[in-house]
């Protein structure tokens, strides 16, 4: 018989190996479905990890790292907060759309006339609305005891639905020949997030997603809060004692990963996006709870996690070109990835011992 | 706008039907969280329950095979929930998030060759008399059988809570796992089983949806009802007839927006589309405030040290 015994602390050092076994053995099973689904596995691995850095047309794929993985790190960052102190913020996806509605819409009013503080103006509005679209589930918790997993959940199809509305009615464009989907802010110079250095995939939102992690290490090592949201993590009662604010620690966490959500959907839109339509939401604000998780919660780890998330997206795209392999198994693969990280948790926090025999 | 084209009677019974994917998941769930569980993976359990039951049904030509292989499905899904928090005693709030990401993408990927196909129709009930019975007829006496399933479901499981010694057991161990383990009842065993039943509740619920109430396959056609059922539970104070009670409500929310869609009204159709959502956080805003019914081991980790 095998048992488990708790370890009075988690180990440090399986805390550190568990993503990376993760991955391991997702790629393992990964690769036993792709197998299933006809490819050559290892080709098919090798697609997704190696092409887009080393591959042929690497220079293309290099920048798009940075694009795809600057908005995973940036709303991950603002959910690890939350998912260190008990508090669930599951509808990143929805301040994702808001802020980019909202920031898009501030540059969309100034159109066409051209100043330096055009965009300046989008980013904090971009902020706000996914602040706003938070605010909706923390303030319903601290006022009224309600579950912000369900409520911000919800609010993700709200936004979905009020996305639809914006790129078929108010931001339309007027000079799109009644296509749904609003001007596009990449022909708009004021509004435009373009590449900070031509070809390098740096935008305005990587810097940003680079000081959010610095921000969140600052925070959660060296100030109070961080302290407090650690502490309510861990020990809640502690927490209570020592006389941390439940009510105040749920406004800052949904507030601050609700900002951050909408910042990297205003990033979007104004940057690779180009554009507010239908199907402007692609799914980071789910993804990043992966890449939240893989990253154990903690600025680095959530930085190098959401490289590799990134990678899985670019390389998925190429093996879906070359190998034909369906957009879908990709999704799996990454649910995967964070079904064995939960699974092998289990050996941060437990010591697998064998059972002696007991007396009756 | 033409409010005159909407008949009442064909409502009450489309929110019959739009009402029964949600109250089939949400007895599932009511069911597991009773037993102290939270799983937040309903809707990948229904999402996969709606294509696994869908195949099924279209390579057999028989609907009732889809509707067990859904529920099969289901409780497969959720098997690995039970890997994760059972087994490995992992959080039941991410494991659950796991579980439906990973049930989206998976019945994306088991759904490919089967966009644009029509499934086997299911048929109706026709008693003779009583199905053609004006008013009465059409809502109580002629609707697919599932849908009297579900409403079956809800008492037994009613009477299994209320009544049977292993509905006792079952409370037992959601409001007080380390007493019941103190009593000899296998805590982990039948938690088990309570979170299989919820996956194949939950399953039954989506094939309902891609073979009844659309009935056809397309990608994240389950939209959020999972999450609805989740809120439901709550809603119906883990009581199973007031989740009956909820579900009629919500269809009835669904079926009357989408009528106004059809008739024209001067809202546009994305708002008209975004209530079902919006009712479900004002209702969660309403009741939220009395917690007392929620089981009091809910979404805690069992560990027998000993």
């Amino acid at each position: 018989m095998i048992v488990l015994e708790k370890r009075p602390q988690p180990s440090r050092a399986w805390s550190m190996a568990t993503p990376l076994v993760a991955v391991l053995a997702t790629m393992f099973f990964g690769g036993l479905l792709f197998a299933a689904l006809g490819k050559n596995p290892v080709e098919a691995i090798g697609t997704i990890f190696w092409e887009p850095l080393f591959g042929e047309y690497a220079f293309y794929y290099r920048p798009q790292l940075l694009v795809k993985g600057a908005p995973l790190v940036l709303i991950a960052i603002g959910l690890s907060l939350g998912f260190r102190a008990g508090i669930w913020n599951i509808g990143a996806e929805g301040q994702y759309i808001m802020g980019a509605i909202v920031g898009a819409g501030v540059g969309l009013a100034f159109y066409p006339m051209e100043a330096f503080y055009i965009f300046p103006l989008m980013v904090i509005a971009g902020a706000l609305g996914g602040w706003a679209w938070a605010m909706v589930p923390a303030f319903l918790k601290v006022r009224f005891g309600t579950n912000e997993i369900l409520v911000s959940l919800m609010m993700v199809y709200v936004a979905e639905q009020l996305l639809a509305s914006m790129s078929l009615g108010l931001l339309k464009n007027p000079e799109g020949f009644g296509f749904p989907g609003s001007r596009n802010l990449q022909s708009y110079a004021s509004a435009h997030n373009a590449e900070l250095i031509e070809g390098t995939g740096m935008h305005w939102g990587v810097v940003a997603a680079l000081i959010a992690v610095i921000f969140a290490y600052v925070l959660l090592n060296r100030h109070m809060t961080g302290f407090h949201i650690r502490l309510t993590g861990e020990a809640p009662r502690a927490a209570r004692f020592a006389g941390v604010k439940p009510a105040r620690l749920i406004l800052f966490c949904l507030g601050v990963s609700g900002a951050l959500a909408g910042l990297a959907g205003l990033f979007e839109v104004s940057g690779p996006s180009g554009q507010v339509s239908i199907d402007f939401n692609v799914g980071y604000g789910f993804t990043a709870i992966i890449v939240a998780f893989l990253g154990r919660l903690h600025p680095v780890g959530i930085l190098l996690a959401g490289g590799l998330m990134a990678l899985t997206y670019i390389g998925g795209e190429i093996a879906q070109g070359s190998l034909g392999l369906p957009a879908a198994a990709i999704q799996v693969f990454q649910g995967m990835l964070l079904f064995f990280l939960l699974a092998l948790d289990l050996l941060t926090n437990y010591r697998i011992r064998a059972a002696r025999k007991e007396v009756a | 706008m033409d409010l005159s084209a909407i008949n009442p009677v064909l409502l009450v019974a489309s929110l019959m039907v739009a009402a029964t994917p949600l109250l089939l998941a949400a007895i599932g769930e009511l069911v597991v969280e009773r037993a102290g569980v939270l799983n937040l993976g309903v809707e990948g359990m229904m999402i996969v329950g709606a294509i696994s039951g869908f195949a099924i049904a279209v390579e057999t030509g028989s609907p009732w095979l889809g509707f067990i292989g859904a529920a099969v499905g289901g409780a497969i899904l959720s098997l690995l929930f039970v890997v994760l928090t059972q087994v490995a005693l992992a959080n039941q709030v991410a494991s659950g998030l796991a579980l439906t990401l990973f049930g989206l993408g998976l019945s994306a990927l088991m759904g490919q060759s089967y966009v644009g196909i029509k499934p086997p129709a299911m048929g109706k009930l026709d008693i003779p008399v009583l199905s053609d019975l004006p008013v009465v007829g059409p809502i109580l006496f002629s609707h697919d059988l599932v849908l009297y399933l579900g409403i079956a479901l809800t008492g037994a499981v009613w009477w299994m809570l209320k009544y049977s010694r292993a509905g006792l057991i079952l409370r037992a161990v959601g409001e007080n796992h380390d007493a019941a383990h103190a009593l000899g009842y296998k805590v982990i065993r039948i938690r088990v089983m309570a979170i299989m039943f919820g996956g194949a509740c939950a399953g039954l619920g989506g094939a309902y949806i891609s073979l009844i109430r659309v009935p056809q396959w397309t990608e994240g056609m389950t939209a959020g009802v999972g999450w609805i059922a989740l809120a439901l539970v709550v809603f119906a104070s883990w009581k199973p007839w007031r989740a009956l009670l909820g579900a009629y409500l919500f269809g009835g929310v669904t079926v009357i927006q989408l009528n106004l869609q059809a008739a024209g009204v001067a809202i546009p159709v994305e708002y008209l589309a975004m209530s079902p959502y919006v009712i479900t956080i004002l209702v969660l805003v309403i009741l939220s405030a009395d917690k007392s019914s929620a089981p009091a081991s809910l979404g805690r980790t069992f560990h027998a040290s000993h």
